[in-house]
């Protein structure tokens, strides 16, 4: 293979077709080992505690978690935003560096966009929890109905939800459709009847006729020219769920773009805290290499800054509005109660990311690993501050109340963690984690340049 | 009986796609008409050696997020100014600029429905039998073989196999309805 290949790093052995269809293959059609069954009966625990959770929730309410007035969004309210903004990456890997014909995105965009789909089908769980009468969630979209009523359309919930359910079909027909050629691999590969019906059914009898490759490519330019400016849309929309309220620390213009920072930010975390993993334990370190490591690395840095610049200019806001409620409210992050959520937040997600300007560090593995986990922890620390801290002192201070969590609300934060990974370990078991045809087309032009 | 065909046309097995891509402008150029190309992955040659034109793709995906943009503002409209009017603080019924979030989302969920849509129809998928696959080694086109499909439903095909051969075909193969 040509020099040029080595030299991007991208594809670190001498990979043909062959080697790639045989590797991504074999993966998917193996039997299980012993670590995938591991992980797979540890995320399916999880999963339990998680239903058994929703059945309490249905049985007794909200009043199970320790929210009440003033603090009555707290942990379904963190854990909804959490999730949907680790969905951002994959979106991204898959739509705009598509659309800016990055290369190294060939080896991610598969499991970035598995990871987006599960990402927000858990969090869309959430608000419904959240709601007194979760059974009663399709109300909020407008149908014929007999009481004759229509959803609020100047509400940001209703923008919301519309939002989430574009994001989930948008991304899960993205995800499918671009793995029908891969599928169909898989179908010609299976040697057991099950499996070749059970792929056979999912390719949906694709041949890969050049006139097909045609339109796929076709589609798939526009799905990606589609799901950038929806994947930005989202996460404003959730970002107006608190500005359009009149709550000190939430009304601010400067929300939206600062929830698409953060969605990057924890976005590229989770796809490191997958893909490095991935890479060790299935081998596939000569497909996801180092590049793409520092790559993601460097992304997740940049959106770091970003993030950290938010933090200061709501300080610098706060006291430049001079409103009384504004100041009392960054006073109460510096000094107040929850300041120590305030400092995890500062240490996670604005020291800890520095460590990634040392080019050495981005291309560890372990170190990124670590340094992405804290990310993760630490976005999910700042929704915290953004929620709790800007509802446990409203404008009364007679009103004033302190949020404590149950159990059953950690229950159901690592609960949702357990689905997420039973979702993802049975993708990695059955679906093609690769893009394989699109690795082959890199090999293709990586041949031969020009 | 004897007026039905029994074969589908002729399959050629190529080790590279450059060799695929030379046997279609050949063939073409020979008067071959009826053409199948299939690929591990999309050969952008190949768009011009098959005069690949436009597709529906497009227009569909523009149709859709037309629907869903202009059929949601309407459908807010007919709410929240017809059928259910409700005054609050004296702001006009037909806030569009509040109506615009929805608007944007449907717009984007419709469009890649079409989209979706119009490349299943376009490409006749799913379509679970197909005569190619009934060549066992056209498993190798998903994986990385290079096909050839010239469509010949009767006659002698004796030629069109050795000129298959002459371009460096590795395989040659009758497809069976």
């Amino acid at each position: 293979m040509s020099a040029s290949l080595q030299d991007e790093h991208l594809l670190t052995r001498e990979h043909t077709y062959t080697s790639l269809s045989d590797k991504v293959g074999e993966l998917a059609l193996r039997p299980n080992g012993r670590l995938w069954f591991i992980a797979f009966v540890g995320s399916l625990l999880l999963t339990l505690l998680f239903v058994a959770g929703g059945g309490e929730l249905l049985a007794k309410g909200v009043g199970i978690w320790g929210i009440n007035i003033p603090v009555a969004w707290a942990f379904a309210l963190i854990n909804y935003v959490w999730w949907i903004a680790i969905g951002m990456a994959g979106t991204f890997i898959s739509g705009a560096l598509y659309l800016a014909r990055q290369k190294w995105r060939s080896s991610l965009n598969r499991y970035a966009e598995a990871m987006t789909v599960f990402a927000v089908s858990v969090s869309g769980l959430f608000p419904i929890f959240h709601l007194g009468r979760p059974f009663f969630f399709y109300w909020v979209a407008p149908y014929p109905n007999r009481m004759a009523l229509w959803p609020q359309w100047r509400s940001s919930l209703v923008w919301d939800f519309l939002a989430i359910v574009a994001y989930l079909l948008v991304s899960i027909m993205f995800w499918y459709v671009g793995m029908l050629p891969d599928l169909g691999s898989l179908r010609d590969r299976a040697r057991t009847r099950g499996k070749q019906v059970f792929y056979g059914l999912l390719a949906l009898g694709w041949r890969g006729e050049a006139r097909h490759w045609k339109r796929f490519e076709t589609l798939n330019l526009l799905l990606a020219g589609l799901a950038v400016p929806l994947v930005f849309s989202v996460h404003s929309m959730v970002a107006l769920d608190f500005s359009e309220g009149a709550v000190p620390g939430w009304h601010s213009t400067m929300f939206p773009p600062f929830f698409v920072a953060g969605a990057f930010f924890s976005g590229f975390a989770m796809a490191l805290v997958l893909g490095i993993p991935l890479r060790r334990w299935l081998g596939l370190s000569d497909i996801i290499t180092l590049k793409h490591l520092d790559n993601l690395a460097k992304m997740m840095l940049a959106a770091g800054l970003f993030v950290a610049y938010n933090y200061a200019v709501e300080f610098f806001m706060a006291y430049y509005s001079g409103d009384p409620y504004e100041i009392a409210e960054v006073r109460d992050r510096l000094i107040g109660p929850y300041a120590w959520v305030f400092w995890t937040v500062v240490f996670c997600n604005v020291l800890t990311p520095l460590w990634l300007w040392s080019p050495r560090i981005r291309r560890k593995p372990a170190a990124l690993f670590a340094i992405a986990m804290l990310v993760l922890i630490g976005m999910w620390f700042e929704r915290f501050m953004l929620i709790v801290n800007s509802l446990f002192r409203p404008y009364l201070p007679s009103s004033w109340g302190m949020f404590y969590p149950t159990l059953w609300d950690l229950l159901f934060l690592f609960g949702s963690i357990g689905i997420f990974l039973l979702m993802f370990t049975l993708f990695v078991r059955w679906l093609p984690i690769v893009a394989t045809y699109e690795m082959r087309k890199l090999v293709h032009e990586l041949k031969e340049p020009g | 009986m004897a007026q039905e065909s029994k074969r589908y046309g002729c399959m050629a097995f190529f080790e590279t796609p450059e060799a695929l891509v030379h046997a279609v402008r050949t063939l073409r150029q020979a008067g071959y008409e009826g053409i199948e190309a299939f690929t591990p992955f999309p050969v952008e040659e190949l768009d011009e050696a098959m005069d690949i034109g436009g597709n529906t793709i497009p227009l569909a995906t523009f149709v859709g997020g037309a629907i869903g943009f202009v059929g949601m503002l309407a459908m807010q409209y007919i709410a929240a100014v017809l059928h259910y009017p409700i005054r609050v603080g004296g702001r006009p019924f037909a806030s569009w600029p509040a109506f615009i979030p929805s608007a944007l989302e449907v717009t984007f969920l419709l469009a890649a429905v079409a989209g979706v849509l119009a490349l299943l129809a376009g490409n006749r998928l799913p379509k679970f039998y197909h005569p190619v696959f009934n060549v066992e080694q056209f498993e190798r086109a998903s994986q990385d073989g290079f096909v050839l499909v010239v469509r010949m439903e009767d006659g002698d095909a004796s030629r069109l196999r050795e000129m298959l051969q002459g371009l460096g075909a590795v395989q040659v193969d009758e497809v069976a309805v």
